[in-house]
This record gives C-alpha cells, structure tokens and sequence, in this order.
C-alpha cells in the first residue's frame, strides 16, 4: 500500500513539476496519470500488488474528494440565486446536448470499426 | 455559570477553524449520503450531491465560512489529485479494448467538446445571460483545474466554473445512465466516452461503478476532453 501510494505522489508530483516547468496550462494530475498507466505498462504490477490496492481505495470513494470543491457553491448562492434562469439552462441544456452528441457519435463509430467486446 | 457555557464560544470558534471540523462534517455528509443512496436506491440521492447540500446547510446554520471549512476540507480535496493519477489503473486493465477505439474515441472527444463549449454560450446568451457568464459556462465540460484555469483565461468568474463544473459532473452522474438508456446507447465503450467527455472524473466515478471497461474509457476521455477543451474554448469565444 505504501508503495501504491507513494507511486501516485510520485507521478503526480513529476507531472506538477512538468507542467509548471514548461508553462503549459494542463492539470498535472492528468500528467501524472499518463506516467503513473506507463509504470503499470512496464511493470504489470499483480492484483495484490499495492501499485494497485492503492488506485483501488481511491477511486472507491473518489466521490467524496470533490465535496470540498462543490461546498463552494455556498460562496455563489446569492450569485446562483440571481441569474437562476441562464445558469441552469445553460449548464442542464449544453449538458444534455454534448452528453447525447457525444454518446451517439461514439456508439455508431464503434460499430462501423466492428470491434465490439 | 458553569464552565461549559463559560467557554461556550471559544470553543465552537476552535472547532470550526480546526481541521477536525472540516475532515469530519465532509466524511459525515459522504457517509449519510451513500446511506440514503443505499437506502433508498434512487440515483437522485448521489452521495456527493446529499453531502453538499448537507454541508452547506450546516455551514450556513453555524455561520462558518468557505474559508474555515477548508481548513479541514482541503486535507481531504487534496487526494483529488492522486486520485486523478490512480484513473491510470482501469485504463491499464482495459488498454486492449482502448487501443482498438482510437478513431472512435478521438471523435466522440472532439464532437462533445466542441458542441458542450458552443451551446455553453448559446444557451446562456438565449436565457439571457450576460458575456461574463457565457464565459464563465464555457469550459464547464472539461475536468475542475481545466476548466478553472480556461474561465480565468477568457474573462469568466473562474470559482463560479468550478462549481458549474461540478454540478455537470452530478447531473452526469444522476442522469448520465438514464439518457443513455433512453437513447439506446449500451456499448459501455461508448457508455464510458460519453461519461468521461463530459462529465469528466465525477461522472467517470460513476462510470466506474457501471464496469470497469466503462470506467477505463471515461478516465481516458476524461483526459483527452481536458485536452481538447484547452485548445478549443480560446477559439471558440473569438467566433461566438
């Protein structure tokens, strides 16, 4: 497990570092996640391995990490409250639309390449 | 008076500004939520949804800020980031099925993107939003650092992003299924493109809990709709 975790500081700190380093505006986690699928591609780590207990009970509950990012909403009630109407149609709307745009597309392409599981 | 009520307010002042309070009321609100969501099994009650609304209830009923809230909340927020790293394990376990999708992924990304990022703004311009909030939905589809980075960019309320941010990600993940129920998508490759495009690591949590080859193509897309929603929003509020 300590291994495990200490692989994900790891990556993560290297892409951090990385992207700061060259200016580029990208998450470093998203950085670190590419080095982190490199390490399990090299070392085909086994499922008792704590390179993969540790993703595991992350991503378990990787729900609860972003509460403390979406209490902020307490911060914007009054703005929320305020401009109601473009708000929620503009996020529940363009949601719905890139969602099922997405899906589709996605869908009838997988099944022109005819490679389903 | 006894000493309780004598030290009544000292009291409450260390506990909302020690971490405790914030560490404890996040996993509190996490657990009764996931208790209601197996009680009641209604994907409405999405656990991180019902600690929201609870947490910010009790802050505000406390009076508590933001602020002293993360003094403890961000210990916890913090694993967000190695969490982001660990979407590299069902993308390892299923890469056989990934490599094979390529040109299928690449276009679902590029499609979600571009029509999340336009009708972000149409919307919010036809529902009578002004410019700064047509900026600030912009890049609501991209994962919350993305989309943060991107709104302070292009002259949006980059904290406002964040929360749209999130609340795509629950919608994602309460109604995310559902849709694509309806609209008869059930290739979990697809399922999972569509999850991670636009609703990026919340929806891709919930992606995760449908299958692990859904989970692997939501993480990878996750990733890739960041990507492309950095390059696409500085382009897109030029034209629109």
């Amino acid at each position: 497990m300590l291994k495990g975790l200490l692989a994900l500081l790891g990556c993560q700190l290297v892409g951090e570092l990385a992207v700061r380093l060259t200016g580029i505006e990208f998450p470093g986690p998203v950085v670190g996640m590419l080095l982190f699928f490199g390490v399990l591609q090299l070392r085909r780590p086994a499922e008792s391995s704590g390179l993969v207990a540790a993703p595991t009970l992350l991503l378990r509950h990787l729900h609860l990490l972003f509460v403390p990012a979406g209490v902020g909403v307490v911060v914007y009630l009054h703005r929320i409250a305020e401009d109601a109407l473009p708000l929620a149609a503009g996020l529940w709307v363009s949601w719905l639309l890139g969602f099922v745009a997405t899906a589709l597309v996605a869908d009838r392409l997988l099944r022109i390449f005819r490679e389903r599981p | 008076m006894t000493p309780l009520a004598l030290h009544g307010q000292e009291t409450w002042d260390w506990l909302t500004t020690s971490p405790l309070f914030g560490i404890t009321l996040t996993l509190a609100g996490y657990a009764l939520g996931r208790w209601l969501h197996h009680r009641t099994g209604s994907p409405v009650f999405q656990p991180v949804l019902v600690a929201i609304v609870v947490i910010v209830a009790v802050l505000k009923l406390g009076d508590v800020s933001y602020a002293d809230y993360l003094t403890g909340g961000s210990y916890v927020g913090f694993w967000l980031g190695p969490a982001t790293v660990a979407l590299a394990l069902p993308l390892h376990h299923e890469w056989h099925l990934v490599r094979r999708a390529a040109v299928p992924i690449l276009t679902g990304v590029v499609v979600g993107t571009v029509v999340s990022i336009c009708s972000a703004i149409l919307v919010t311009d036809l529902a009578g939003g002004n410019r700064e909030l047509q900026l600030t939905m912009a890049p609501k589809a991209a994962t919350t650092p993305v989309s943060l980075a991107l709104s302070s960019q292009i002259g949006g309320i980059p904290a406002l992003t964040a929360v749209l941010t999130i609340l795509a990600g629950i919608t994602g993940a309460i109604l995310g299924p559902w849709v694509l129920d309806r609209i008869g998508v059930r290739d979990p490759r697809a399922r999972g493109i569509a999850m991670g495009s636009v609703t990026h690591g919340i929806g891709t949590a919930r992606a995760l809990a449908e299958s692990r080859t859904e989970g692997a193509f939501s993480a990878l897309c996750m990733g890739l709709a960041a990507v492309a929603t950095s390059v696409l929003v500085p382009i897109v509020v030029l034209w629109i």
